[in-house]
């Protein structure tokens, strides 16, 4: 139990009526624990359903198909019989817009624990605080936790997002673009807890910030067109790109093959 | 020159704004003109009966005889009926229309395309046509099933099925299509991230169904309930036909008139004070339907908040 994720000649299409979308082409890429991977590319280029594979979050969309395996600390998430409630347990979510449930701040926090059937008041008290607590947001709203989290800032939304995902006791975290709503204060803070966060668990993040991933992240993932092009050590990867695609795409310069 | 030309069409465009504005302007008087006038009128032609009778005796006596040598004008029996039959209707419908709306909107596209056109036919029946059917087919199951309850009981007055319960039933399969649609328009308009970001948490489809997405749209579904109530305290044609029409208390197996029927069946043969009476009855059912519509403003105001799942 330690959130090592792998993937293994993991190939995805999307099927339409009008035929079908390779989005996915042989991805394999190894997702060492407690590091914080970023995935970077231009739009649809496959980060985001790579993303989305990893709690098969991709199954949600009709005509998905896949091929190959991600394993997460050994076993095949895709396996068949997979209990897919507790593999989003296991890989925890945070999406690009916050997306609070219309009620209050404590009870978004207690959504996921509640399910799992913890009922007991003490020991719901104790997962919100250190949940917001992780999340940077407990002193902002400890004295309002019966509010409505839609009172909330666009910021303070978003880290109740992640505190919410912590709290059913995730190993990794998958985080699709998760400042790109965000003014550049909330964005600060947000990076902040990244930062802090890729101690415990594993993160993976979207981003579309070239100096996001470059602050925050311990290796980056390059995709183009459904391809995996490289992935290694943040720095090495920004310093000396290993091909000229990721080169051209890392200082924004247009170029055709 | 251009000059001119400029201040022509800026005059040209003052006129042709201040035109709409008074179209408008009048489109809007009109319709809230209408719905004052009734009001209005329902005030000044109810007022004399009540003062006459006196309020209390009139809206909580419990003898209606508008035509005996000794009149007597409590409506009570009536309100309480109204009340009961729309209560019951409203909480048969409303876990049925949501369920419904879940389920067409959680099937595929197909189911939805047959199922939809059949809900707004069922928007579309008139009144008299569920009263007929509801007195044909609901009426004598309801009075088996009354027999079989009440048999040998001395003092119950048997209804033969024309009674409260069927008045309810034919009110809720009348209110159907407004919960369903209502519901399905506002659980339609939940943003599929919300959904998302409950599965995500490990929640399956059915408890992000039930622990957000219904929730999220819960306004949309209780102002849809709040229309359907309305809808059903003011129809008259088909719960006269099911209900057995007499004045009485409101118990599921009794015979009773509702404050709607009740105008309806009166109104050809009153007179006098029996016929002003009926203005004050409509001025009641009005004032009723007026709370009616208040009701979410009055419960919905926090928003979203202290809910607990």
């Amino acid at each position: 139990m330690s959130g090592h994720l792998t993937a293994d000649h993991f190939n995805l299409w999307y099927s339409t009526d009008r035929g079908g979308t390779h989005a996915l082409r042989d991805i394999s890429l190894d997702i060492p624990p407690k590091q914080l991977l970023a995935l970077i590319g231009p739009s649809g280029c496959g980060k985001s359903s790579f993303l989305r594979s990893l709690n098969r979050m991709n199954e949600r969309t009709p005509g998905v198909k896949h091929t190959g395996s991600i394993l997460l600390d050994g076993a095949d998430i895709y396996a068949p019989g997979t209990d897919l409630p507790f593999l989003r347990k296991r890989v925890g979510m945070v999406f690009q817009k916050p997306t609070p449930f219309p009620m209050s701040i404590y009870d978004n926090i207690a959504y996921g624990p509640r399910l799992q059937g913890v009922r007991s008041r003490q020991e719901l008290d104790g997962i919100v605080e250190a949940s917001l607590r992780a999340a940077a947001l407990w002193g902002e709203v400890s004295s309002r936790l019966k509010k409505p989290a839609s009172g909330l800032s666009g910021g303070q939304q978003q880290r109740l997002c992640i505190a919410r995902a912590l709290a059913v006791g995730p190993e990794v975290l998958l985080m699709d673009e998760p400042t790109s709503a965000l003014d550049p204060l909330s964005t600060g803070k947000i990076e902040e807890l990244m930062g802090e966060l890729k101690t415990r668990y594993t993160v993976v993040a979207v981003t579309h910030n070239m100096g996001q991933a470059r602050r925050i992240s311990d290796r980056t993932a390059f995709f183009l067109d459904g391809e995996l092009i490289e992935c290694g050590k943040t720095k090495e990867l920004f310093c000396m790109p290993g091909d000229r695609r990721t080169e051209y795409y890392i200082t924004g310069q247009h170029r055709e093959k | 020159m251009m000059h001119k030309s400029s201040s022509l069409s800026a005059k040209r465009y003052r006129l042709s704004d201040s035109l709409m504005y008074w179209l408008f302007t009048f489109c809007g008087i009109s319709a809230v003109a209408s719905v004052l006038g009734i009001a209005g009128y329902l005030i000044w032609a109810g007022i004399p009966a009540i003062r006459e009778i006196g309020l209390t005796h009139f809206l909580f006596g419990t003898s209606w005889r508008p035509t005996g040598p000794e009149p007597s004008f409590g409506i009570l029996p009536m309100i309480l009926s109204s009340l009961t039959g729309t209560a019951l209707s409203i909480s048969i419908a409303l876990p049925l229309g949501v369920l419904t709306a879940v389920f067409m909107l959680e099937s595929p596209p197909p189911v939805c395309q047959i199922l939809r056109p059949l809900v707004e036919l069922m928007a579309g029946i008139p009144s008299v046509i569920y009263g007929m059917v509801g007195s044909f087919l609901l009426v004598p199951a309801v009075g088996r099933l009354e027999n079989l309850l009440f048999r040998g009981n001395k003092s119950h007055i048997f209804t033969g099925g024309a009674n409260l319960l069927s008045a309810s039933v034919i009110l809720a399969v009348m209110i159907l299509p407004t919960i369903i649609h209502t519901s399905e328009l506002s659980l339609g308009a939940v943003p599929q991230e919300l959904r998302e970001a409950s599965v995500a948490l490990g929640a399956t489809e059915p408890e992000t169904m039930f622990h957000t997405v219904i929730p999220a749209a819960l306004q949309g579904i209780l102002s849809g309930a709040v229309l359907g109530i309305g809808r059903a305290m003011g129809e008259a044609m088909a719960v006269m036909m099911v209900s057995g029409n007499a004045v009485n208390l409101p118990l599921p197996f009794n015979s009773v008139r509702l404050l709607a029927g009740g105008i309806a069946t009166e109104m050809s043969y009153s007179e006098g004070l029996h016929r002003k009476a009926l203005f004050s009855v409509g001025l009641i059912l009005f004032v009723l339907l007026l709370l009616v519509g208040l009701l979410p403003e009055m419960f919905l105001k926090p928003k979203g908040g202290g809910k607990h799942i």
